[in-house]
C-alpha cells in the first residue's frame, strides 16, 4: 500500500490555489483571444482586451486575477490501495488552503454564520471538500477558487421529464438573461442533468472543471451542448452585459441517469476568470 | 475633456472622457451610458457589511467617519497587497446586492457608483431623482483596475477587513457609463441591440 503524507497534500494545496489564482489556464486564454476577435460589439471587444491585459497583468506582477478569490473548493480522487499518513485528510486541506491564501496574498471570503453574524474565518477555511474512492494508488488533486458573483446566478430545478431537450434550453438560457449581466460574461455554463438533486449541480460544477469548449464525447449531448451556446448567444448581452455577440464562451453538459419520475437540471455559472488546477500525487 | 485614444491596431478609435472625482454636476450632466471614461481623484470603497454598518449609522443619526455627500463609492474589496506594493487586486463586485442599501445612501448625497451588474427598479429611479449616476468597470479584471490605484487609506470600519471603507486615489480609472441621469441603462439598450431572440 502506498503512503502519502499529509504535509506533502497540505503543501500541494497551498500552491495549487496560490496558481491558481494567478495563472488562468490556456484553453481559458485561448477561448478569451477567440471571443476578442470575433465579438460584433466595438465595446465588448475593447472589454475582452481590458481582460486580456488583466490578465497578463496578473501573470507579470504574480498578482491574483480577480480580487475574489474565491469559495476554496477541492475535488479529491483517492485511489483505494492508497494510505493516508500523518494526520487527518480533511485538516491537511483545510491547513494548505490557510497557507495558500495567507502566503499568495489572496482574499479570505468566507463568513461564518451566514445568515446572521457573518463573521469572517480569516483564513478562507473551511474548503468545500469532494472525494471519491477510485482504483489506483494515487492521490488526484483538483482546485477550484470559486467566485461569489457567478456562484450567485446558479440554479437548480427539477423539471417534468417530458419537456425534454427544449426544457433543458429554455431554463438555460433564461436564466443567462436573467442574471447573466451579474455573472461576469463571457461565462462557461457548467450543466448537469440527471442524478439526485445535489448530485446534478455537483455534476455541473465538475463540468466546469473540463477544458472550455471541450465537448461531451456523447454525439447528442454535444448537440445539445451547441445549441444551448448558440441560443445563449443570441442573448445579445455580450462582454460584461454591455451588449455584444459573445455572452458564454462555452457550454459543458454532464449526464447520470436519473429516477423515472425526475429530471433534475443544474446550471453551475462561471464567470470568463475560470480558475482551476490539478496536481497528481 | 475629450481625448482620443488609440485602441489595440488603431482601426479602431474610442472616445475616452476624462472625469475627475469628486465628480461635478457639469461632468454628471455631461455623461451618457455607453460612454468609455477615465477617473481621477478620489473615490471611497464599500461593500456589503460596510453598507449595513453605513445604513444603520445613518438611520440612527449617528455621524459617519467620512463625508458621503458628493462621494463616488466603488463596491470593491481588494486583495491584501505584497509587500511593495500599494494594493493587490481590486476588481468590482456585484451592484445589486448594495440595491437595499443604496436609496438611503443616495439620500444623504452620494453622487457616484462603480461596481458590476444590473441595478434594482427602486435604485434607478432614486438615481435619477437625486442625479447620480451608476458606472462600471470590467469585472474580474482586478489585476489591471490595480494599476490606476495610486493610494490607499482606512477610512472605516476596519474591524470588516477587506469589506471595511477604504479611501482611494486613482488616476484614469477606466469605466464604462451604465446609468446617466437622462434615464439611459446601458444593460438594457446594449443587449437590446445585439439581441437576436
Amino acid at each position: 500500500m502506498r503512503k502519502i503524507q499529509c504535509r506533502t497534500i497540505t503543501e500541494t494545496i497551498a500552491s495549487l490555489f496560490q496558481d491558481a489564482c494567478i495563472h488562468l489556464p490556456p484553453d481559458v486564454i485561448a477561448s478569451l483571444r477567440r471571443a476578442a476577435i470575433v465579438e460584433r460589439s466595438p465595446l465588448g471587444r475593447e472589454t475582452l482586451k481590458s481582460v486580456l491585459e488583466n490578465i497578463a497583468v496578473a501573470e507579470g506582477h504574480l498578482l491574483p486575477v480577480c480580487q475574489d478569490t474565491g469559495t476554496a473548493v477541492v475535488f479529491m480522487e483517492l485511489g483505494q490501495d492508497v494510505h493516508i499518513a500523518g494526520g487527518d485528510l480533511t485538516e491537511a486541506v483545510n491547513l494548505g488552503v490557510q497557507k495558500g491564501y495567507a502566503l499568495g496574498y489572496l482574499r479570505k471570503s468566507m463568513v461564518h454564520r451566514p445568515f446572521s453574524a457573518r463573521k469572517n474565518t480569516g483564513d478562507n477555511t473551511p474548503a468545500v471538500i469532494y472525494s471519491e474512492i477510485v482504483p489506483g494508488d494515487k492521490l488526484r488533486i483538483r482546485v477550484m477558487p470559486k467566485g461569489g458573483g457567478a456562484e450567485n446566478c446558479s440554479r437548480l430545478t427539477v423539471m417534468p421529464p417530458a419537456l425534454g431537450h427544449e426544457g433543458i434550453i429554455e431554463y438555460v438560457v433564461s436564466l443567462v438573461d436573467e442574471c447573466g449581466s451579474n455573472a461576469c460574461p463571457p461565462l462557461i455554463l457548467g450543466i448537469g442533468i440527471g442524478g439526485t438533486t445535489e448530485h446534478t449541480m455537483l455534476l455541473a460544477k465538475k463540468a466546469l472543471l473540463r477544458k472550455t469548449g471541450s465537448h461531451n464525447p456523447d454525439p447528442e449531448i454535444k448537440e445539445l451542448e451547441k445549441r444551448i451556446l448558440t441560443e445563449v448567444n443570441r442573448l445579445g448581452i455580450g462582454p460584461m452585459g454591455y451588449g455584444g455577440s459573445v455572452t458564454a464562451l462555452a457550454a459543458h453538459i454532464e449526464v447520470f441517469p436519473s429516477h423515472i419520475a425526475s429530471m433534475p437540471v443544474a446550471v453551475n455559472m462561471q464567470c470568463w476568470c475560470s480558475r482551476h488546477r490539478e496536481a497528481v500525487l | 475633456m475629450l481625448v482620443l485614444a488609440a485602441q489595440g491596431s488603431g482601426a479602431l478609435i474610442m472616445k475616452v472622457k476624462r472625469i475627475a472625482l469628486p465628480i461635478s454636476d457639469k461632468a454628471i450632466r455631461s455623461l451618457k451610458c455607453g460612454d468609455s471614461i477615465l477617473l481621477t481623484g478620489s473615490m471611497l470603497t464599500a461593500r456589503d457589511a460596510s453598507h449595513k454598518r453605513i445604513t444603520e449609522a445613518l438611520s440612527t443619526g449617528t455621524a459617519l467617519p467620512f463625508k458621503l455627500a458628493g462621494q463616488t463609492v466603488y463596491y470593491t474589496g481588494p486583495t491584501p497587497a505584497r509587500p511593495g506594493r500599494i494594493v493587490g487586486s481590486a476588481g468590482p463586485t456585484t451592484s445589486s446586492r448594495m440595491d437595499k442599501y443604496t436609496p438611503v445612501l443616495l439620500e444623504h448625497g452620494l453622487r457616484c457608483m462603480i461596481g458590476k451588474g444590473k441595478r434594482s427598479a427602486a435604485v434607478k429611479r432614486k438615481m435619477l431623482k437625486s442625479r447620480a449616476i451608476y458606472m462600471a468597470a470590467v469585472g474580474g479584471a482586478g489585476a489591471l483596475l490595480s494599476r490606476s490605484i495610486k493610494k490607499i487609506e482606512p477610512v472605516a470600519y476596519p474591524e470588516l477587513g477587506a469589506e471595511a471603507v477604504y479611501r482611494l486615489e486613482v488616476e484614469d480609472f477606466p469605466a464604462v457609463v451604465i446609468n446617466d441621469i437622462y434615464g439611459g441603462d446601458l444593460y438594457e439598450s446594449g443587449q437590446a441591440a445585439y439581441r437576436l431572440a
